[in-house]
């Protein structure tokens, strides 16, 4: 049970300088900027509410809104179920366990613009291995720069390839701390390994995928520079996500009110999304 | 070798087969990648490791990047524990509020935040500084490590804190000599989230620098567009981005499943 005891606040307040020093002071300009309009010069006017109105409205948010939701589902769909499905068919314990952790561990470890830079390489159609492999091994022609359909799997599966081993990790994490007392009772039940899963398993995981769960989403939620470095947002539009989109409108096109105005629209998205996810994965732990 | 590990073995072999990729492509000349397929270097080189230990543009840049990325953690670490230690021990004041509000500054997409940054930071002078770069990552940073010390902390009990309170400790003391030695593992697995979250990340230390701290993966995206297409020295520089984190995860790798599951998170 936890005391009542406000002068724990002494030790919440570098934490809370920190960052509200870079959380908060940011997003108020962001804030301030959404609600004027300006001709450059330092000349500012306001606009009130009407870039939220617009971008709210405008077809090109709308498609990379969707482009972003399927991006962001896809990711979760591959990458959680693949995530505990390795994890379960681990090692518990020897020689292996450390030499798996650590190469799952390694494409976490790549800077983005790298990551982005090395899947480009890897799958150029002459020169790649990849793009070579499918291209004149298989024979099936695949190039990324003009098929939107190879675009985007290519993000797709570089993103798994990057991010999966979180979800390992931490359910594997997960798995190591059930006691074997468990297991020994689910055997003397009869449980079959689906029961074990489905009963011991996963309600032992839960909280640890929720983690993993909540982090894919907000990571997956704001990529940016992984597929940008990897396919510029092309072909056309066809990968321009959100967060590729905004960086176009906001250093590209220097439209800083609808820029702000759509950044902040984004992370009200990411918000909601994210509290309705974590309310929905706790709400019957016993408090 | 049962069935089953045939599971990792190839999501092994599915990540090693990239990097395989770009290490290989470090050692051939950009004359060997451009004119065709090889699976192996046939002229083996090290000129793409040469130039980038003797070029200092080069090698600052990573001395750049680990620089900023060792504040950054020292500074997360450092301002979280007591912090942590606050969340999984006291009730206070819009308590829960302020956890919530933390972890909302782990979801703003940092594409939102890169002009406002920018502004901030040459207001206040540290434009262009490793300080700059480490303290704008701890946006990201602190509110993971506070998340993932108070897991670790909420396992050991409270009974330890009462008993050393009782055996005449003060708070420093215990803190330092009892609380900090058994939660070891929580803090170098928060380290290594930081590091990791730090060293990867560039949008922000992109935009945040210029000159004096330019981070080594805007050194090679410079590289990638004013010298022509110079593929084997960026895979080699890319090769070499892998390795600090490859030396710190070393460090924890006995930690990491451990650590995890230890912290209730």
């Amino acid at each position: 049970m936890r005391t009542q005891n406000n002068k724990a606040w002494f030790l919440v307040l570098p934490v809370l300088l920190l960052v509200a020093f870079n959380g908060l002071i940011p997003i108020m300009t962001v804030v301030n900027y959404s609600v004027q309009e300006t001709f450059g010069n330092n000349l500012f006017f306001w606009e009130g509410l009407g870039w939220f109105e617009q971008i709210l409205r405008s077809d090109r948010f709308h498609a990379a809104l969707g482009r972003q939701f399927l991006f962001t589902g896809m990711i979760l769909a591959i990458e959680v179920p693949l995530g505990i499905a390795i994890a379960l068919s681990m090692p518990k314990s020897g020689f292996w366990v450390p030499v798996c952790l650590v190469t799952m561990a390694l494409p976490m470890l790549i800077p983005w613009n790298v990551v982005g830079s090395m899947w480009n390489i890897f799958t150029l159609p002459d020169i790649g291995l990849l793009g070579y492999f499918l291209n004149h091994t298989l024979g099936i022609t695949y190039d990324m720069t003009q098929n939107p359909v190879a675009a985007w799997a290519t993000v797709i599966v570089m993103d798994v390839w990057h991010w999966t081993s979180l979800v390992v990790l931490l359910s594997y994490a997960g798995l190591i701390a059930i006691p074997d007392a468990y297991y020994q009772a689910a055997k003397i039940d009869g449980a079959n390994g689906w029961k074990v899963f489905r009963y011991i398993q996963l309600p032992k995981m839960k909280t640890v995928l929720t983690i993993a769960i909540l982090l894919r989403f907000m990571d997956s939620f704001n990529i940016y520079t992984e597929p940008f470095t990897l396919t510029g947002g092309g072909p056309g539009n066809s990968t321009t996500l959100l967060s590729i989109d905004l960086v176009k409108i906001a250093l590209g096109q220097f439209d800083l009110g609808p820029a702000a105005a759509m950044s902040l629209i984004y992370f009200a998205i990411t918000l909601l999304v994210s509290w309705v996810f974590y309310t929905l994965m706790t709400k019957d732990d016993v408090k | 070798m049962k069935k089953r590990y045939l599971v990792p073995f190839f999501y092994i072999l599915f990540l090693l087969l990239p990097i395989y990729w770009l290490v290989a492509m470090s050692f051939k000349t950009t004359n060997e990648i451009l004119g065709g397929f090889s699976l192996f270097p046939q002229q083996f080189t090290l000129e793409n490791y040469r130039e980038i230990f003797t070029d200092p543009t080069w090698y600052w840049g990573y001395i750049n990047s680990i620089l900023y990325v060792s504040i950054n953690t020292v500074l997360s670490v450092a301002v979280a524990l007591p912090a942590a230690y606050a969340f999984s021990r006291y009730r206070f004041l819009g308590d829960k509020h302020l956890f919530f509000w933390l972890l909302t500054n782990r979801m703003a997409p940092a594409a939102v935040f890169a002009l406002p940054f920018f502004q901030l930071y040459s207001a206040v002078g540290l434009f262009d500084t490793h300080i700059a770069v480490a303290l704008a990552h701890c946006l990201f940073n602190i509110p993971l490590a506070v998340w993932i010390l108070e897991g670790f902390m909420g396992g050991v009990p409270k009974e330890l804190d009462e008993t050393a309170y009782v055996d005449g400790y003060s708070f420093s003391k215990f803190f330092a000599k009892i609380f900090l030695p058994t939660i070891k593992a929580g803090v170098g697995v928060t380290a290594f989230f930081c590091f990791m979250f730090s060293w990867v990340e560039l949008l922000l230390a992109k935009t945040l620098t210029a000159v004096e701290a330019k981070p080594i993966a805007a050194v090679m995206t410079r590289t990638a567009s004013s010298a022509g297409y110079e593929l084997g020295l960026l895979a080699a520089a890319g090769t070499l981005t892998i390795i600090p984190g490859a030396i710190v995860i070393y460090f924890v790798r006995n930690y990491i499943a451990k650590g995890f599951a230890l912290g209730r998170v």
